[in-house]
């Protein structure tokens, strides 16, 4: 590492101009992911096709939503506990719900459809009490998601009495599972549903559902952040939360409205979860938190507030999820990704220190 | 500008109500669990709780000092699995080498407690040279610890340790049938095991060794330099550099202590259940004792807390748990009652930020 | 004479201490008035009532011969009062452009139907304000992060100039600035005053006060002691007026 010197004439005989600091500042993100594709596209046997890619892809859904999540919280200065566990709840909630409203009689798409919605709007209110507790009563970020870190763990146990929540009809698995074409030997191409075949023949299954579902979301999020009057002010409360209150902005609303969208977004991932693996359970989310958060940070956002973007994030989620991919493939046990995640995490944060990027 | 606004809280008992809320809260609970729970109100339960509670009280008492330094360490809960892990592992080569039993406890404990220092000692080198804030720091320890435990021990409890262990980390110092025995340190050995539960157990070895580190440590913090300097960094790091304390080692120094009581009960915790575990995600040792710490009246902001003060957060929060648990209720609520009494804690210190 | 702005008999307590004590003041178009005395005088307390981080108990603050309700900070900008904070209250990780709309950004419909920041509309208009002060920044792309101290206090100034103020109020605009940027930034003062804009100054540096002050009004425990044309006045008089060896009330 050649971050060795603090002061600062050695590091800028070391690395030049502070122009070329703020160069690999702002790139050694996507460097270090290229790189790693790259090392495991020729170290592991069947890494670099398409199949690997759509999996990275799909198992990574939860871990992008919720790292989005996570960084709007982040860019205020916040940070969001509980992400994990409204997941776990809203994958139980949702099934409850469709299975409720498919006992009272309603078609399986339309159970879908209003099951999860009621899902997403329940899901708002784990954030607005977050969001109410920081903004209003001035309770840490840290203690008033832990608390309902706690709360959503015990609602969801007690609504599931410590089984799994189960009994989702076929159509969620079909969805959750599905991909938008396949392709069959014989130039078979069916789109949505899986084309017949005999047992044992090959069918190419091309772009899952819930990846294209997720890719909308964390676009309009991007767009959000970056081109929203909304997004705008969140950076300047991450920035200079007194200056933002002189300013105008509506501080608390903001924070309110930041933390009801992160509760949205996990909820969103907790409902994915309920399609793809077809039951829910409390602690669903629970070791997502720590990819998700260092996503964020590895993608350059700052502790402090105030910086952060929605496509360096999904960098560092990518960095994540190759890494996760790459190790399992190649069968290394993978608690070396935790071993790894960790290290990476510290080496982006002294990298964001030593050779910030001049821009947000 | 902020002149006390009189009234109940400047009277006596006013002021210490709120100044010590937390010990009054669990006073009222034990009153109100006695009256709901049957067995609650007994010595075996209550020696129990507080037995189990052993490695909760280290590591809240390591947070403690992180917590009033104005910082948090979040890798301690995966420090203590990493710390059990190998120590099993390493008893387990020793074993096989020949060694005799006694050896084997001692060297292979005292091996990983002074390995423990040095994940505190990374974090806080971490946190002072390269400015990576204790959050992340620690996070990334957080990950690095759990993956080497899972590593260490491939997913699995590591088995085949001593008995000693476990009789000694379980062991009491006092056993006795009313009006036929009595027996210091064990029970008879011509006392059959299947009968044990009728005997009187009383004074676990782990309450003095508790009291023992808890006390030193609230010495520490109260009495000595190196508690002075703690409060004097969170208080004000401006102020603690300006007068010439040597922040930064202080700082390693006080990462390496919360290490090092991770790592005691790492050990402690290979006493009490006989295996090496790691640990799970789902523990969240390390929330939980931050959550304690709170609860006890310290701050996140950093300058204000105190070791007893931590000791009674976590008792609050086990009682509440037993005490739930023995009334009949679904051990559910504890997570949301955990929940609701941070949330208060926190609202309280908002509310009377003159306090202590 | 007419003032813009106008405070009578404002009063402002803080539990059983009068920060504040029946202060009336004024200020006119295009002229400063230095606000001067020593520390806890309740310069600062004045200066957040005016901008409505405070309500006064008692008193009443008017604009243009009326009276209005300052409430909030909001209120505040809303009636044409710009303050200026010693920490000049800017958002770091920000550009100059979106500094200066913070909390009024300039939106635009895109494809239609999507409304979205504006922010080449908003740089040109930065460039624009910055432009009629004279002002030179390097790149307005560039974060407040990067500018030098001097600069900043002119973005902030730009911000309040831009939105039309009528009032302008400043912390101690030169403290934190080396030699060469505080004449810089007296210099915009004076250009503002020009302007024909309002200018309450809060400061401790003598020389700036009778470098670009028309008046000025000194406090003392919360209560304004004296008032003087700065001409008229001499450095040893007003110090005498700040630590209280003048008769108080001469005014």
């Amino acid at each position: 590492m050649n971050t060795q010197d603090t002061g600062t004439l050695p590091r800028k005989a070391l690395l030049g101009s502070g122009a070329l600091r703020a160069f690999i500042g702002g790139r050694w993100v996507i460097a270090f992911l290229l790189l790693e594709t790259a090392y495991f596209c020729f170290r592991t046997e069947g890494f670099a096709n398409l199949n690997s890619a759509q999996i990275l892809l799909f198992y990574g859904v939860q871990v992008f939503l919720l790292a989005v999540a996570e960084l709007f919280v982040i860019v205020t200065g916040g940070i969001d506990l509980s992400v994990g566990y409204v997941l776990g709840f809203a994958s139980i909630v949702s099934i409850k719900l469709i299975v409720f409203l498919g006992n009272a009689g309603l078609p399986a798409p339309l159970a879908l459809l209003l099951g999860g919605a009621i899902t997403l709007v329940i899901g708002l209110v784990p954030g607005l009490i977050n969001g109410w507790l920081v903004a209003y009563l001035g309770v840490p970020p840290f203690i008033a998601t832990f608390s309902m870190l706690g709360v959503c763990h015990g609602v969801s146990e007690l609504l599931i009495n410590g089984i799994y929540a189960m009994g989702l009809p076929q159509l969620a698995a079909d969805i959750g599972n599905g991909h938008f074409f396949y392709l069959a030997p014989g130039g078979i191409v069916s789109f949505f549903t899986r084309p017949e075949v005999e047992r044992g023949v090959q069918v190419l299954e091309v772009i899952p559902i819930i990846v294209v579902v997720t890719a909308i979301v964390v676009g309009v999020f991007a767009f959000v952040l970056r081109r929203s009057r909304f997004g705008r002010h969140i950076y300047a409360i991450g920035g200079n939360s007194d200056a933002a209150v002189r300013a105008g902005i509506p501080v608390k609303r903001r924070l309110l409205g930041v933390y009801a969208l992160s509760s949205f977004l996990a909820s969103l991932a907790g409902v994915v979860y309920a399609f793809m693996y077809v039951s829910g359970k409390a602690d669903a989310g629970a070791s997502i938190l720590l990819d998700a958060i260092a996503a964020v940070m590895i993608g350059g956002a700052s502790m402090f507030g105030g910086t952060g973007t929605v496509g360096r994030t999904m960098v560092g989620a990518l960095i994540i999820a190759v890494l996760e991919l790459g190790l399992r493939m190649s069968g290394t046990p993978t608690f070396n990704k935790y071993i790894l995640v960790g290290a990476i995490l510290i080496f982006a944060v002294v990298m964001e220190r030593y050779m910030p990027e001049s821009r947000k | 500008m902020s002149d006390d606004s009189g009234g109940f809280l400047a009277t006596g008992l006013g002021r210490s109500l709120a100044n010590n809320w937390a010990a009054f809260f669990l006073l009222l609970m034990l009153v109100v669990f006695s009256m709901t729970g049957q067995n609650f109100l007994s010595i075996v339960n209550f020696q129990n709780v507080v037995h189990l509670q052993t490695v909760p009280l280290l590591l809240a008492a390591a947070e403690t000092f992180v917590i009033i330094s104005g910082g948090i360490d979040l890798s301690i809960g995966f420090v203590m699995g990493l710390v059990s892990v190998s120590a099993a592992r390493l008893m387990q080569a020793f074993l096989a080498s020949g060694l005799p039993v006694g050896w084997v406890i001692v060297l292979a404990s005292g091996i990983v407690l002074v390995g423990s220092l040095i994940p505190g000692l990374i974090n806080g080198i971490i946190i002072t040279r390269f400015k990576v804030p204790p959050f992340i720091a620690t996070m990334g320890m957080w990950g690095i610890a759990n993956g080497l435990a899972l590593k260490l021990c491939q997913g699995f409890p590591v088995a085949g340790l001593p008995d000693a262990l476990p009789e000694m980390g379980n062991g009491y110092f006092l056993y006795a049938l009313p009006g036929q025995f009595m027996s210091l340190f064990g029970k008879p050995s011509w006392f059959p095991d299947a009968r044990v539960r009728e005997l009187w157990r009383l004074i676990p070895f782990s309450l003095p060794f508790i009291l023992a580190i808890l006390a030193v440590l609230a010495f520490a913090l109260k009495r000595k330099r190196f508690g002075r300097h703690t409060y004097a960094i969170g208080g004000s790091m401006d102020a603690a550099v300006r007068s010439g304390i040597d922040v930064d080692r202080h700082v390693i120094k006080i990462y390496t202590l919360s290490s090092f009581l991770a790592g005691i009960a790492g050990v402690f915790n290979i006493f009490q259940t006989g295996i090496g575990n790691y640990t799970t995600f789902s523990a969240m040792y390390e929330l939980f004792a931050v959550a304690a710490v709170i609860i006890g009246g310290a701050s996140l902001s950093g300058g204000k807390g105190r070791v007893w003060s931590s000791a009674v957060g976590v008792l609050v929060l086990a009682f509440l748990e037993n005490g739930l648990a023995i009334s009949g209720v679904q051990p559910f609520y504890r997570y949301i009652a955990v929940g609701v009494l941070l949330v208060i804690a926190v609202v309280i210190d908002k509310l009377f930020p003159n306090l202590r | 004479m007419e003032y813009v702005l106008e405070t009578r008999d404002i009063v402002k307590r803080f539990g059983g201490l009068t920060a504040v004590d029946r202060v009336s003041i004024g200020v006119e178009a295009g002229e400063v008035l230095a606000l001067l005395g020593d520390n806890g005088a309740g310069k600062s307390t004045l200066i957040k009532l005016i901008s409505g981080v405070y309500r006064p108990d008692e008193g009443e603050i008017l604009m243009g011969g009326k009276t209005v309700r300052i409430e909030s900070p909001i209120d505040a900008l809303a009636a044409g009062i710009e303050t200026i904070y010693q920490d000049l209250a800017l958002a770091e990780n920000l550009d100059v452009g979106a500094n200066i709309f913070l909390g009024r950004e300039r939106m635009k419909r895109s494809l239609g139907v999507l409304k979205v920041l504006d922010d080449p509309s908003m740089a040109l208009e930065a460039q624009k304000v910055l432009d009629r002060l004279d002002i030179h920044i390097p790149s307005l792309k560039s974060t407040i992060k990067t500018l030098s101290g001097g600069q900043r206090q002119a973005v902030a100034i730009s911000r309040s100039i831009y939105w039309d103020a009528k009032v302008l109020i400043m912390d101690e605009p030169t403290a934190a600035l080396g030699i060469a940027e505080q004449r810089k930034v007296l210099n915009l003062v004076r250009t503002l005053k020009d302007q024909g804009i309002a200018i309450i100054i809060i400061s401790h540096q003598m020389y700036d006060v009778f470098e670009v002050a028309d008046r000025l009004a000194v406090m003392r425990r919360g209560v304004k002691v004296g008032e003087r044309v700065v001409k008229d006045t001499s450095p040893d008089e007003v110090v005498g007026l700040i630590v209280g060896s003048e008769t108080v009330g001469k005014h």
